[in-house]
C-alpha cells in the first residue's frame, strides 16, 4: 500500500555535538490520518520534525512526499511543499501584534510589493471571529497569556492550508476546552485529506486522536503500530524501556502549622479578594480555566507583578515582597509557566542557568568555585535525570522537556520552603513527571510547602491535599482531598457553584 | 569521524579569532619591514591601549545588552578636566582621580537614563556623546591646553621596557576578566543580557547590574582619557572623536554579540589588536586616509554579518526566528 503514504522518511540520521539525536529513522504518514509520535524527553521527536520542516538538514537519509524524493532546505520551501508546523518552543516578539504574528512571513502584498495591511486586518478579524477569540488584531502579544499564544500558533499553522501539518506539543499550554476545539479542527482537516503528525506527552489525548502511533527512544524507532493494537501501558513501556506505574506517588504526610497565609490580596482589574493559606507539609493545588487569574496571583505573590493591597504572612510573620529577591530571601520561589520568556537564558550553559538562583553558593571568597559548582550542578542533574551532553552545553540546545527540568533544578538547589509551580509538568514525559511528583512529596515530607497551578486536573487531583478553584479573578471554592472530583472542580471553575465564606 | 569533525568545528569557533590575529600579524610583518621595529610596536601599543580599554568597557555593556556611544566624548571631557587639574595642582594622582570621577559621573547619568527611565541605550548615550563633547569645548573655550610638563609621564613613560599605558591595559584586562568570570556581577551581566525578564524572575537585581556596568565603564573611560591626553601631550577637547566606534568594532570582531549574553575579554583583546594592526599597516604603507575609512567600515560590516550568521545558526537550534524580524521593525 505504498501509494498511500503522503510523507515518508527513510534512514534519517542526525548528530549534534556530543549526541546522536536520530539514528536510521524510518517513518511514514498516511494521507488523511493522524500519526502520533511518542517518546521521552530528548528522544529526538522535535529534531525529526525540524528536519521534515527544513530547519535542520539530516546528515544522511531521504525524505519522500507522495513517494517522490524531496530535499527541504528551509521552512519556506517546506511550506511550498505543503508542510507547516506548530513549534514546541513558541517564539514570539512581545511587541508584535496579533495580526503581524499571524501573517509573519506570509504577508499579502499589493502590486508593487507593499504590504496589503487592509487585507491583513480583514483576514485576521475573520480568523479571530471564526475561532471566537476575545482579542483584537492589534493586541500586542505581550498582553496575551501563553495559552492564547498557543491558540494563535495553531490557527496560524492551519491557515496555510497545508497538506501536512506538524504539531509539536500543541496542547502543552491550553486547557481541556481548547483541546476539544483543536480536536474538532483536526478531525475536519483529516476529512479533507490533510495528514497530521502529532507530538504530545499527554497520552490520554494521544489515544483520543491517533490513527497510528510511533514510539521513539534514544533517537531510534522502537515500534510503529495502528492505535488499535496499542494501549497506554504498552506505549509507556515502549517509551521508557521498562514497566512504569502510572499511579500518583501520593503519600500521607503530617500536616503542621501555617507556612503561608494570604489575606485579601488585590490587584485592580486582575484579581480581587484572594484569601488562602497553606500548612507545612501540604501540597496545595490551584485549579481553574484559562484566564481565571491563577498565574497572576502567583506572580504578584512572588514579586514579579505589583499588587494593590493585601497581607502576606510567612511562618506567621507579615512580610513585604516587592520583588523577586525579597521573595527568595523568605524562602518562596516560583517556576514560571512561560519557560522561554521567564525561565531560560538561552545562550548560556546548563550550569549557569542552574546556579543563577543561588550565585552565593558558588561565588564566595572572591572567586568562582568551579569544582563546587560542577558538583552541585551534576548532582541535581543526576537526581532529576536531566539529559544533556555536558553541563557547559547552552540550554537552548536541550530538548524542551529537559530545559523545563533545568529551570526546576534552578529552584531546587535553593531548597525552598515554599515552592510555587506554574504548570510544572508542561512538556515533560511520563517518567520525568513521576520524578517531579516524587520530588514534591519529598519536599512535603520535609515540612515544606508546594503550590501547584495546573490545567491538568488529574495531576492536581492526584497530588494535592487541598484545592482552591479560581474563576474570573477570585477564589470560588475550596475542596479537601476527600471531596475531590473533576465535576466539582469544573462547577466552581465555570462559576455555576460558589462557596460562601471561603477563607 | 563524526566526533572528530565536531571537535574541529568547536576549535574553529573558539579560536578562529586568535588565528586571524596571528595570521594578520604575520602578514603585517611581511608587508612592511618597519612593522616589527621596536619603535613601531611600542607606538602601536601606546595607541592601542586607549581604544582597547574603551573596548573592554564596551564589552561589559554589550554583554548586558546595552552599549555606550558616548565613550569617545566622555574620554575627551575626562581628559581635559584631568589636564587642567594637573596644571592647577601638579598632582598626577589628583588628575587621574578627577579623570576617573568625570567618567563615573557621566556614566551614572547614562545609567539613570537607561535603567531608571528605561531610555534605549543607543539614544541615551548618543545624547551623552553630544553633551560631553559640548561641555569639553565650553570648558576649554575650544582651545587646546598645552605645556603639560610631567603629565606626559603616564602616557609616554615606561616602567622598565613596558610602556605605562600597557601596564594600565593589562591591569584593566585582568580586572575585566576577573569580573566576568569570578564574580556574581559578571554572571548576572551575562544573564541580564541573555534574557532580562528571566534574570529578573531568577532574583537578579537588574538595576544594580546595569548601574555597576556603567560605573565600571566610566572608570575605564576616565583612565583612558588621562592616558590619551598624556600621550599626545595636550588637553584636546576635540580629541578621540569616533573612538567609541573603534571600541565597538573591536568588541564585535572579538565575538561579543550585539544581542547580548555573549562576549569574552580574550575575544575583545584580539579584536582590538586586529583593528590596531590593520590601522597601523595601512599607515605604514601610506594608504590614503579616505581609503582607510572604507576598509574599517567594511570590516565592521563583515564582523556584524558574521555575528548575525553565527547567531542565526544558534537561533536555528532554538527557533528565535521572530527575534530578528522584531529587531528590524524597531
Ligand atoms: N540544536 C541542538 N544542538 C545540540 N543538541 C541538540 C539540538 N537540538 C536537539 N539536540 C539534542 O538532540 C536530542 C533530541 O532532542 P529533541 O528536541 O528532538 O527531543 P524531543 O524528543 O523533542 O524531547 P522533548 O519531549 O523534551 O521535547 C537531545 O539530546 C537534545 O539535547
Ligand atoms: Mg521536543
Amino acid at each position: 500500500m505504498k501509494e498511500n503514504f503522503k510523507l515518508r522518511v527513510s534512514q534519517i540520521e542526525k548528530s549534534f555535538p556530543g549526541v546522536k539525536a536520530l539514528d536510521k529513522i524510518d517513518f511514514a504518514v498516511k494521507k488523511g490520518s493522524v500519526h502520533v509520535l511518542c517518546g521521552e524527553n530528548g528522544a529526538g521527536k522535535s529534531t525529526l520534525m525540524k528536519i521534515i520542516n527544513g530547519i535542520y538538514q539530516p546528515d544522511s537519509g531521504q525524505i519522500y512526499i507522495d513517494e517522490k524524493p524531496v530535499k527541504i532546505n528551509n521552512p519556506i520551501q517546506a511550506r511550498t511543499l505543503g508542510i507547516s508546523m506548530i513549534f514546541q518552543e513558541m517564539s514570539y516578539v512581545p511587541e508584535m501584534t496579533v495580526e503581524e504574528n499571524l501573517f509573519l512571513g506570509n504577508l499579502p502584498v499589493k502590486r508593487f510589493g507593499n504590504v496589503n495591511w487592509k487585507e491583513v486586518r480583514r483576514r485576521t478579524k475573520e480568523l479571530l471571529l471564526a475561532e471566537n477569540l476575545p482579542y483584537s488584531p492589534t493586541t500586542p502579544l505581550k498582553d496575551l497569556t501563553i495559552s492564547d499564544i498557543q491558540m494563535l500558533e495553531i490557527i496560524k499553522a492551519i491557515s496555510y492550508k497545508s497538506d501536512i501539518i506538524i504539531m509539536d506539543e500543541p496542547t502543552s499550554a491550553i486547557t481541556l476546552k481548547e483541546v476539544e476545539k483543536l480536536f474538532v479542527k483536526i478531525r475536519e482537516l483529516k476529512a479533507r485529506g490533510v495528514s497530521i503528525i502529532y507530538i504530545s506527552h499527554k497520552l490520554d489525548e494521544v489515544f483520543q486522536i491517533a490513527d497510528d502511533i510511533t514510539v521513539l527512544r534514544d533517537g531510534t524507532v522502537v515500534e510503529s503500530h495502528p492505535k488499535e493494537e496499542l494501549d497506554i501501558e504498552t506505549v509507556i513501556a515502549l517509551m521508557v524501556g521498562r514497566k512504569l506505574t502510572t499511579t500518583f506517588p501520593k503519600e500521607h504526610v503530617a500536616i503542621g502549622e501555617d507556612m503561608l497565609q494570604v489575606e485579601n490580596l488585590n490587584c485592580t482589574n486582575v484579581f480581587h479578594n484572594i484569601n488562602f493559606h497553606v500548612k507545612k507539609g501540604e501540597i496545595l493545588g490551584f485549579a481553574g480555566l484559562m484566564g481565571a487569574g491563577r498565574t497572576e496571583v502567583m506572580r504578584a505573590l512572588f514579586g514579579l507583578d505589583p499588587k494593590t493591597s493585601g497581607i502576606v504572612k510567612i511562618k506567621g510573620k507579615e512580610v513585604t515582597i516587592k520583588n523577586v529577591r525579597q521573595s527568595i530571601d523568605h524562602g518562596m520561589v516560583m517556576l514560571s509557566e512561560d519557560r522561554r520568556r521567564y525561565g531560560i537564558i538561552p545562550m548560556r550553559s546548563v550550569k549557569e542557568n542552574t546556579t543563577l538562583s543561588n550565585l552565593k553558593s558558588v561565588f564566595y571568597a572572591y572567586r568562582n568555585h568551579k569544582k563546587v559548582e560542577k558538583k552541585l550542578v551534576s548532582e541535581i542533574l543526576n537526581k532529576m535525570r536531566i539529559k544533556t551532553p555536558t553541563i557547559d552545553t547552552p540550554i537552548a540546545s536541550l530538548s524542551g522537556g529537559n530545559q523545563q527540568k533545568v529551570v526546576l533544578a534552578k529552584w531546587m538547589i535553593r531548597n525552598p520552603d515554599i515552592l510555587i509551580l506554574d504548570e510544572p509538568t508542561r512538556g515533560i514525559d511520563v517518567g520525568a513527571k513521576l520524578e517531579i511528583y516524587k520530588l514534591m512529596t519529598d519536599l512535603a515530607k520535609e515540612g515544606k510547602v508546594v503550590i501547584i497551578v495546573s490545567s491538568e486536573l488529574p495531576e492536581v487531583i492526584g497530588m494535592c491535599d487541598r484545592i482552591y478553584v479560581m474563576a474570573k479573578g477570585t477564589i470560588t471554592g475550596e475542596i479537601n482531598r476527600g471531596d475531590f472530583s473533576q465535576e466539582l472542580i469544573m462547577r466552581y471553575a465555570t462559576g455555576t457553584l460558589t462557596a460562601e465564606g471561603v477563607n | 569521524m563524526k566526533l572528530g569533525s565536531n571537535f574541529w568545528s568547536t576549535v574553529k569557533k573558539k579560536y578562529s579569532i586568535y588565528m586571524i590575529l596571528v595570521g594578520l600579524f604575520i602578514v603585517c610583518s611581511l608587508a612592511n619591514p618597519n612593522f616589527l621595529s621596536v619603535n613601531n610596536l611600542t607606538n602601536i601599543s601606546r595607541q592601542l591601549s586607549v581604544t582597547t580599554i574603551l573596548a573592554l568597557g564596551a564589552t561589559l555593556l554589550i554583554i548586558s545588552g546595552m552599549l555606550d556611544l558616548s565613550s569617545g566624548s566622555v574620554l575627551a571631557l575626562a581628559g581635559v578636566f584631568a589636564v587642567s587639574t594637573y596644571k592647577a595642582t601638579g598632582s598626577l594622582l589628583l588628575a587621574l582621580t578627577v579623570g576617573i570621577l568625570t567618567g563615573i559621573v557621566c556614566n551614572v547619568i547614562n545609567a539613570i537614563m537607561v535603567s531608571t527611565f528605561k531610555a534605549p541605550p543607543f539614544i541615551a548615550t548618543l545624547a551623552m556623546l553630544t553633551v560631553a563633547r559640548g561641555v569639553a569645548l565650553l570648558y576649554t573655550k575650544g582651545q587646546n591646553i598645552l605645556q603639560l610638563g610631567n603629565f606626559t609621564e603616564l602616557g609616554q613613560g615606561s616602567i622598565g621596557v613596558i610602556p605605562i599605558p600597557i601596564i594600565f591595559l593589562i591591569a584593566i584586562a585582568i580586572l575585566t576578566w576577573y569580573l566576568l568570570n569570578h564574580t556574581r556581577f559578571g554572571r548576572s551581566l551575562y544573564a541580564v543580557g541573555g534574557n532580562e525578564e528571566a534574570a529578573i524572575a531568577s532574583g537578579i537585581n537588574v538595576h544594580n547590574v546595569k548601574y555597576t556596568a556603567f560605573i565600571i565603564n566610566g572608570i575605564f573611560v576616565g583612565i583612558a582619557g588621562v592616558l590619551f591626553m598624556s600621550r599626545v601631550n595636550a588637553g584636546l577637547p576635540n580629541g578621540a572623536i569616533n573612538y567609541e566606534f573603534t571600541a565597538l568594532t573591536a568588541a564585535i570582531i572579538g565575538g561579543t554579540s550585539f544581542s547580548g549574553g555573549i562576549g569574552t575579554v580574550g575575544g575583545t583583546l584580539a579584536g582590538a589588536f586586529i583593528v590596531g594592526f590593520l590601522d597601523n599597516i595601512m599607515n605604514l604603507n601610506n594608504v590614503d586616509s579616505y581609503m582607510q575609512q572604507i576598509v574599517r567600515g567594511t570590516i565592521i560590516a563583515l564582523a556584524v554579518i558574521y555575528d548575525i550568521r553565527s547567531r542565526n545558526r544558534r537561533a536555528k537550534a532554538t527557533l528565535v526566528k521572530a527575534e530578528d524580524l522584531g529587531a528590524d521593525k524597531k
